[in-house]
């Protein structure tokens, strides 16, 4: 397959190398933290969670010369193949899969257990790379519009039916690659309304929304009418079914918050609202971890001085909540570092993908860095209180081997990608 | 904006307002730095402060505390133990460790919780030596009330375990803590309990404790609970206790000269140390299930019911006031008075006075209706409408503390029921209502209610010819006195002049021979008193009595209320003036009617009654 180009590394961004290494670094010594017991004081125990994480983070070396060895044009090639196979392992699921924890996410495969949506992000990416470098691709359509929407919406309804909605919810980062490659500006600005509706009505109660906004339409009617003497003649019928769009959105999301929603659902977002208060049941996983967090300060208590996470105090504390462990033992400058490495890593991979030559590699970049934002995004804002309870995972900082290597196979076909623009022309 | 822009410049902003957010959290904000129970690293030792004892007004010892031992468990902490030999200590089947344990372990598996609670001292003794063997448990030490007399139950009240809610409500409290319930224990719960003191101490990664937590900058001593001196005379107490034994009802007596309540006695009761000790709950629910004596009712506090003829006094005073009457007044009374046209328009009257005149003394000792419901509807018809006559006679009697809660220290208590115009606007909705449609009233029945203290307070009202204090239950705390709002007077409504005509009269329903309870006179002590026979649906009437003594400078203001007692001097009567006489002089002069009270039941009354209701549910 390929000739002069035997060395595999030829052409590799070092910087993103560089960042993943130091990423997984950091997230491994949080781990070792989090789950170190205090029975057990060997270094290295493989059967504890840190020591099974360093098995994983050693395997990732392997899979990611693997991923290296191939050309970028058997991605490009052979992404419809690798999409259909990452849905069918999906649907598999519900005919093999193993339930953990309520949902049935996971295959057995005897020493370890593998989540095959942890992969299926990158197969979406691949696939939805492939759909807009087509020629023919053109977002102004409809036809090309559902296309786009089917392809992330294919996995991510087997991902809800798991059911594991906070994983099948990072698919909304396509939104971003969509707006990238064409996609009418009115989605953006009607998801955005309606997750200002959604809170507004969550807040206020939709009877409030609705008079409000109705007073915000009566507001600009007035303007136009006095201050800029102008009278609406057909804004008129535009205006009512504006406002009518608003109300029955409102109205619906007052019903599907409180009939189609289940209660837990409910009380998180009740939590994060500061409409219920319960911090020993409900709300105790985020008052815990940002408690925990806190009680870091400005510089932190150091490494393995953590009491509250020695103490096993934040449940879930190695996955989920791990951020909460980087809070406590490195303060304010660990943690803020953090998010700088996690701002600094997406948009290096956003330049990279700006600069691509081939559209599918360009697609494939910023389908990647919207997914890691996602991902990072409402990770640490879950952890730090500011977004609701949505359970996934904080790439290369959770336990898990799944997630590692998804997201290790997420960035590496990427790296693979970028160095073929080098010698490809 | 470029498209191409759109993404990164979230990430920027996402990034800036989540740096933002841990700056606030890690460095602005403080209010997370506190150590608190949640925290495991940080281990929480409290020392709890000895409850105060309460006395009664002559320095009695009511309830003192005996300490208790109780078995804490941290679930978490629990590694490698016998549990057989736990299970034989403890004397627990290996059934009931795995159920208190998987308790503990739901509650929190590192806050401790009560594992058993309230071990008896010689099992704590054995106990202590052992228990360093078991890790995860530990003994923690509390004080139990011990109750020195076995009386007055509604009174003291009792402590126990706070449940979940509470601690909800209020965080100074953690699972397995006391708190006072009912009673004074309730009302001066923070006054007795004090403030428990707090000891972090610091624990390293192996649970092993290495000393004060920030060299003790947290902790707090505790503060020791106050005692109390409760106005209660426990001898007189205890004494209606027996008198009133076997009868449903209440006894309140109160000092008019300072609203000091002398005795509150509540029957049936129950021994205040059945709430105490292991068996507590079982006690407990026990009681609480007894739906047939309902002995968890302050009957004193709690009873609402038409206070019948004593009542006059106050239709009397406030004929006076209003100016319709004068002391010279009279009526005749036909055995009734007929206040309306119609054929069932007519209430009777036992008075016995057959026709002739009757005067505003002889009304009173007499207990004459006629009399009365004429004072009453002058008052009513002396205003333009129904409604405000309504208004002036309600503000008149409410002014002697009926119809509302006293606002005391007492930790029940019920409103009762005085009507205004706009009560019965909502009755008859037409609004054309007269005097004659709540004639009923004047006698203290119709749609009046008023509880055993609203009485007695209202007695030491008229004693004081004017002005009563809130009754109040604690004299003294930590030998301090009491709050102000007890030793204001209020003042009724009714002027000063007004009382002597009608106290001449309660003195002769007793004075006198022909009086409705000259059988309870004393000698020797000038009583003031007035029956009452108050009618009741449900069975038989209740019998009622008011009186204070002496006439002059009275010394104590007494209300008795028997149910289903038939009339007024049969029960409620010879009570007060045999309590009267207890608190006046020590000593009974008639003993018989002393042996009437110890030994008289109104059981069978009772069962009967019960049979009908029974029957009636079976229809």
């Amino acid at each position: 397959m390929r000739s002069k180009k035997n060395n595999i590394f030829l052409g590799i961004d070092w910087v993103l190398v560089g960042f993943y290494f130091v990423l997984i670094f950091i997230g491994w010594l949080n781990i070792y933290a989090a789950t170190l017991d205090e029975i057990d004081y060997d270094l290295i125990n493989f059967s504890t969670e840190y020591g099974k994480q360093l098995v994983w983070i050693g395997l990732s070396i392997p899979l990611i010369l693997l991923i290296l060895m191939f050309d970028s044009k058997f991605y490009e090639k052979y992404s419809s193949i690798i999409y259909i196979i990452s849905v069918a392992s999906l649907i598999g699921l519900f005919l093999f899969g193993k339930n953990i924890n309520g949902a049935t996410s996971w295959y057995n495969l005897g020493i370890f257990s593998l989540q095959p949506s942890e992969f299926a992000k990158a197969a979406c990416a691949l696939a939805m790379a492939k759909l807009v470098s087509d020629k023919q691709f053109n977002l102004k359509k409809i036809n090309t519009q559902v296309q786009a929407f089917s392809i992330l919406l294919i996995p991510a309804i087997f991902i809800t039916l798991q059911p594991d909605p906070g994983s099948a919810l990072v698919y909304g980062a396509f939104i971003f690659v969509l707006y990238r490659e064409g996609l009418p500006t009115y989605y953006i600005t009607i998801g955005f309304v309606a997750i200002i509706l959604f809170i507004t009505t969550l807040y206020f109660g939709y009877l409030n929304v609705l008079i409000a906004t109705l007073a915000l339409f009566t507001l600009f009617i007035i303007y136009f009418y006095f201050f800029r003497k102008k009278v609406l003649k057909r804004g008129w019928l535009k205006l009512i079914g504006l406002y009518l769009i608003v109300a029955l959105s409102t109205i619906s999301i007052d019903f599907i918050f409180n009939h189609v929603f289940q209660q837990r659902h409910r009380d998180r977002f009740n939590i994060l609202l500061g409409k219920t208060d319960d911090i020993k049941s409900i709300g105790y996983n985020t008052n815990q971890s940002v408690t925990t967090i806190a009680s870091g300060g400005f510089s932190g208590k150091g490494f393995l001085q953590g009491e509250r996470t020695q103490g096993d105090f934040v449940p879930e504390q190695q996955t989920d909540y791990i951020f909460s462990t980087i809070g406590e033992q490195w303060g304010f400058i660990g943690s803020s570092l953090v998010i700088i490495l996690f701002v600094m890593f997406t948009l290096r991979i956003i330049y990279t993908a700006e600069k691509q030559k081939s559209k599918f590699s360009r697609v494939y970049g910023y389908s990647i860095a919207a997914i890691f934002f996602f991902h990072f995004a409402i990770n640490i804002g879950m952890v730090i209180g500011i977004l609701p309870t949505i359970g996934i995972p904080l790439p290369f900082f959770s336990y898990g081997g799944s997630a590692l290597w998804g997201f290790t196979v997420l960035l590496f076909i990427f790296i693979r990608l970028n160095a073929n623009r080098t010698y490809e022309w | 904006m470029k498209r191409t822009g759109l993404l990164a410049y979230l990430i920027l902003i996402i990034g800036v307002i989540y740096i933002g957010r841990l700056f606030y959290l890690q460095v602005l904000d403080n209010s997370y730095k506190i150590p608190t129970l949640n925290n495991s690293a940080v281990k929480l030792k409290y020392e709890y402060p000895e409850r105060g004892y309460v006395y009664d007004r002559n320095g009695e010892l009511l309830v003192a505390n005996q300490l208790s031992y109780d078995i804490m468990i941290i679930p978490r902490e629990v590694k490698s133990i016998d549990t057989l030999e736990l299970c034989s200590l403890l004397k627990i089947s290996k059934e009931d460790y795995i159920k208190k344990f998987n308790r503990a372990k739901r509650y929190s598996t590192r806050i401790p919780s009560t594992f058993v609670a309230q071990l008896a001292k010689n099992d704590y003794a054995y106990l202590q030596e052992k228990m360093h063997k078991f890790k995860g448990f530990y003994i923690q030490k509390r004080s139990l009330r011990e109750y020195l007399v076995n009386s007055a139950p509604n009174v003291l009240g009792y402590i126990s375990e706070v449940n979940e809610d509470l601690i909800k409500k209020n965080p100074y409290y953690q699972l397995g803590e006391l708190i006072g319930r009912s009673g004074v224990e309730s009302t001066y719960e923070e006054t007795l309990r004090g403030q428990k003191g707090v000891k972090y101490i610091q624990r390293d990664r192996f649970n092993k404790e290495i000393g004060p937590y920030k060299n003790g900058k947290y902790d707090t001593v505790a503060v020791p609970g106050n005692d109390i001196t409760l106005t209660i005379d426990s001898k007189l107490q205890q004494y209606g206790e027996a008198l009133i034994i076997n009868k449903r009802g209440g006894i309140v007596a109160i000092e008019p000269s300072t609203g000091e309540i002398l005795a509150l006695v509540s029957s049936p009761t129950y021994n205040p140390n059945l709430m105490v000790g292991r068996n507590r709950s079982k006690n407990f629910t026990k009681l609480y299930l007894d739906t047939i004596n309902k002995p968890l009712i302050d009957r004193g506090l709690q009873g609402m019911y038409p206070p019948g003829s004593p009542f006059k006094i106050i239709t009397a005073l406030t004929a006076l006031q209003e100016n319709v009457i004068n002391t010279t007044t009279s009526v005749k009374c036909i055995n009734g008075y007929r206040y309306g046209s119609r054929k069932g328009a007519f209430m009777k009257c036992h008075c016995g006075t057959h026709g002739s005149p009757v005067s505003l003394n002889k009304a009173i000792y007499r207990s004459c209706n006629s009399y009365f419901a004429n004072a009453y509807r002058k008052v009513i018809e002396k205003y333009p409408t129904s409604e405000e006559g309504m208004n002036t006679w309600n503000k008149h009697v409410e002014s002697f503390g009926l119809g509302n809660y006293l606002n005391n220290d007492l930790s029940v208590g019920r409103k009762g029921l005085i009507p205004d115009g706009d009560f019965y606007n909502r009755y008859y909705p037409s609004g054309r209502w007269t005097a004659t449609y709540t004639i009923s009233n004047s006698i203290g029945q119709g749609e009046i209610l008023t509880t055993p203290i609203q009485l007695a307070n209202m007695t030491a009202a008229v004693a004081n010819r004017g002005y009563y204090f809130t009754p109040h239950i604690v004299k003294k705390i930590n030998n301090e006195k009491i709050n102000q709002q007890y030793t204001t007077p209020k003042y009724t409504s009714i002027d000063k002049k007004h009382f002597e005509p009608v106290i001449e009269g309660l003195f002769q329903v007793l004075e006198n021979p022909r009086g409705t309870a000259s059988w309870s006179r004393v000698k020797g002590i000038e009583i003031c008193g007035k029956t009452g026979t108050a009618e009741n649906p449900h069975g038989q009437d209740h019998s009622i009595f008011i009186a204070f003594a002496p006439k002059d400078n009275p010394k104590i203001a007494i209300a008795v209320f028997v149910e289903n007692g038939y009339w007024g001097s049969r029960w409620a009567g010879p009570i007060s003036s045999l309590m009267i006489e207890k608190y006046l002089t020590g000593k009974i002069t008639k003993t018989w009617e002393e042996q009437r009270m110890f030994n008289g039941s109104l059981q069978e009354e009772y069962e009967k009654q019960l049979q009908e209701e029974l029957i009636e549910v079976e229809k």
